[in-house]
């Protein structure tokens, strides 16, 4: 029976020459990933392993992302487990403050992950790398500290879904409006348990930023991975930021999928999820008047540089409305001074926004942008749970760049034609 | 050998207690806000525990009740606090519908005893007592004494579970 991409992945890393969905298997693994707030339970759990050594210091990543700039006393300690520990196993790839970016952006742009490797995160949104045509996926921090011990985690193979995308999106649609309407499609829990394919001509027609953010919500899914097909834009990317040999997995002609389904780019308008599940989807003509206070761009979803210039292209030339708070955070150190050199900052300051040093900070109501009662924000981010950037009684509408800047100028949700 | 591994597993778990029931998608975020992260300190997240969604949780909930819910259980987060919160706030056992993934290997690794069935999770009351086996995947509802049957875990992992977690489960197999 022929495999999917993901199954011949798990099963190269599992010794065996092939899988089937509900296996049970081991596999080795090429990078085991943690932030400030899941690492320190993993480094708990470590010590009781009773080693005194990781299985391997370059394939561990220990980013602390989401408190950082350290927001309080609790925060500071927590992420200085993370340095104290990192130091004293040899953990090459621990990023300070300075070197750090949010995550999921910064471990391809640091050439951490390339095709054909198995990743794991104490990070739900570690399915980003999928992107690339790897394996990875989020797991918790007992599952970090088995992963950092041994190199190897165990998994269930999973069942695919296929999507097959064809065609080229319209003007000012991007990967965060494709996503939003896969989900709005399936559901919360659409692919439970299932590895999203992504796959098609279509799939040409978007960028590496436009998969990463694809790939980074198929947990909003309820998806185990979210995975692209490789093609030249990916061999490309991988060129340009790592040094590691890659192997190309490709699904069998005669892979077995639970579902298919066939989506034309062309047809997607810009789209928004409404509170309080990234599954409320509507596209933009159907949004009515929904006053705002707050926009925040940035996250692991769309803190990229072509998000940042997708804002840049709404926001140059106009103001931010008087009501609304608007917050720019690229994701990382290199896409904050690409921005910069591209003059980005200039239209973002003029026209009344404020930039932040890289962190997930607002995203999950942590930090630096945090909404009152009763107040709504549009953001690129990728939960609107309850809570979920501030008061219980606060709302968050999820949507691209290129809505969110439109959004800020108009004082309401607002696509960029409406501006 | 696999007998007595079962019979260890089954002193395990064994819950029974009233049932405080939820809804569909209670995601992570509600379990444990964001803005409690920055301790791992079992006691503290547990007083903390579904706040966002439920006020009156903390004050309700007696040790051994069980958290009945609809689909998709745990969704979200990554974040191993929810079920540490869950388990230190008392809670014996979690049946939903369905689990989303990662809060069910963390629940599993951490020693949180969860069952899935669909049947149950419908038709059990907030206020109910339940009780289950485990062993068995069988669950009563000692209110209104029906039984049902939810899917018990793979051998694999009831030896973590019987192990007593993963990091036990390592450190035997490390030693080996």
């Amino acid at each position: 029976m022929g495999m999917t991409m993901t199954q011949k992945i798990l099963a190269a890393h599992a010794g065996l020459d092939s899988v089937t969905a509900g296996q049970l298997i081991k596999a080795k693994l090429d990078m085991v990933l943690g932030n400030d707030i899941t690492s320190p339970v993993a480094i708990k759990e470590f010590e009781k392993v009773g080693l005194d050594r990781v299985f391997d210091g370059n394939k561990i990543a220990i980013v602390p992302d989401h408190f950082t700039p350290n927001k309080d006393i609790k925060s500071a300690e927590q992420v200085k487990v993370c340095r104290e520990f990192s130091k004293k196993m040899g953990i090459v790839n621990f990023f300070e403050v300075g070197q750090m970016g949010v995550e999921h952006a910064l471990l391809p742009e640091k050439g951490l992950v390339v095709p054909g490797d198995v990743v794991i995160g104490a990070d739900s949104h570690t399915c980003t790398y999928g992107a690339l045509g790897a394996f990875s996926t989020g797991i918790g921090s007992t599952d970090m500290a088995a992963g950092m011990a041994t190199g190897e985690a165990w998994f269930k193979v999973p069942e695919a879904i296929k999507f097959v995308l064809s065609g080229k999106p319209q003007k000012w649609v991007g990967g965060k409006d494709v996503i939003l309407h896969i989900i709005g499609m399936i559901g919360v829990d659409g692919a439970l348990y299932k590895s999203m394919e992504f796959t098609g001509d279509g799939v040409s027609a978007l960028s590496m930023d436009d998969r990463f953010s694809m790939a980074n919500m198929a947990i909003e899914a309820g998806g185990k991975n979210g995975i692209f097909e490789v093609d030249e834009k990916t061999v490309e990317y991988v060129r340009e930021h790592s040094l590691r040999s890659y192997e190309v997995f490709k699904a069998d002609e005669d892979a077995v999928y639970s579902e298919v389904y066939e989506i034309d780019l062309a047809s997607i308008k810009p789209t928004v999820a409404f509170p309080h599940l990234p599954e409320n989807a509507r596209t933009i003509d159907n949004v009515g008047e929904v006053r705002i206070d707050q926009v925040v761009i940035g996250s692991c979803t769309n803190g990229r540089i072509e998000d940042m210039r997708a804002a840049a292209a709404v926001l140059k030339g106009r103001k931010v409305h008087e009501d609304v708070r608007c917050i720019i955070i690229p994701a990382t150190q290199k896409i904050w001074k690409q921005a910069m050199n591209e003059g980005l900052f200039d239209i973002f300051i003029e026209a009344g926004a404020a930039v932040s040093t890289p962190t997930c900070g607002p995203c999950l109501g942590g930090h630096m942008g945090i909404l009152a009662k009763g107040e709504r924000a549009v953001a690129t981010t990728n939960r609107n749970f309850v809570g979920r950037m501030g008061h219980p009684e606060s709302e968050v509408y999820l949507a691209g760049p290129a809505i969110a800047a439109a959004s800020a100028v108009a004082g309401k949700i607002a696509g960029p034609d409406e501006i | 050998m696999l007998r007595a591994v079962r019979r260890k597993w089954s002193e395990i778990m064994n819950a029974k207690g009233k049932v405080i029931k939820y809804g569909n998608n209670v995601d992570t975020d509600v379990i444990i806000p964001a803005r409690y992260l920055n301790t791992t300190d079992p006691a503290e997240l547990a007083s903390h525990c579904m706040e966002d969604l439920d006020e009156k949780f903390t004050a309700r909930v007696q040790k051994g009740d069980v958290m009945v819910a609809g689909k998709n259980f745990g969704c979200g987060s990554s974040r191993e606090h929810a079920p540490i919160a869950i388990k230190a706030s008392g809670i014996s056992c979690v049946i939903a519908e369905t689990f989303a993934r990662i809060f069910y290997r963390n629940a599993i690794n951490i020693g949180l005893p969860i069952l899935e069935c669909p049947e149950a999770a419908q038709d059990i009351k907030d206020g109910d007592e339940a009780e289950i086996d485990f062993d068995k995947g069988v669950i009563k509802n000692l209110t209104t004494g029906k039984t049902y049957q939810g899917q018990p875990f793979p051998e694999f992992m009831q030896e973590l579970i019987a192990a007593n977690g993963l990091v036990e489960y390592i450190k035997k197999s490390l030693a080996k």
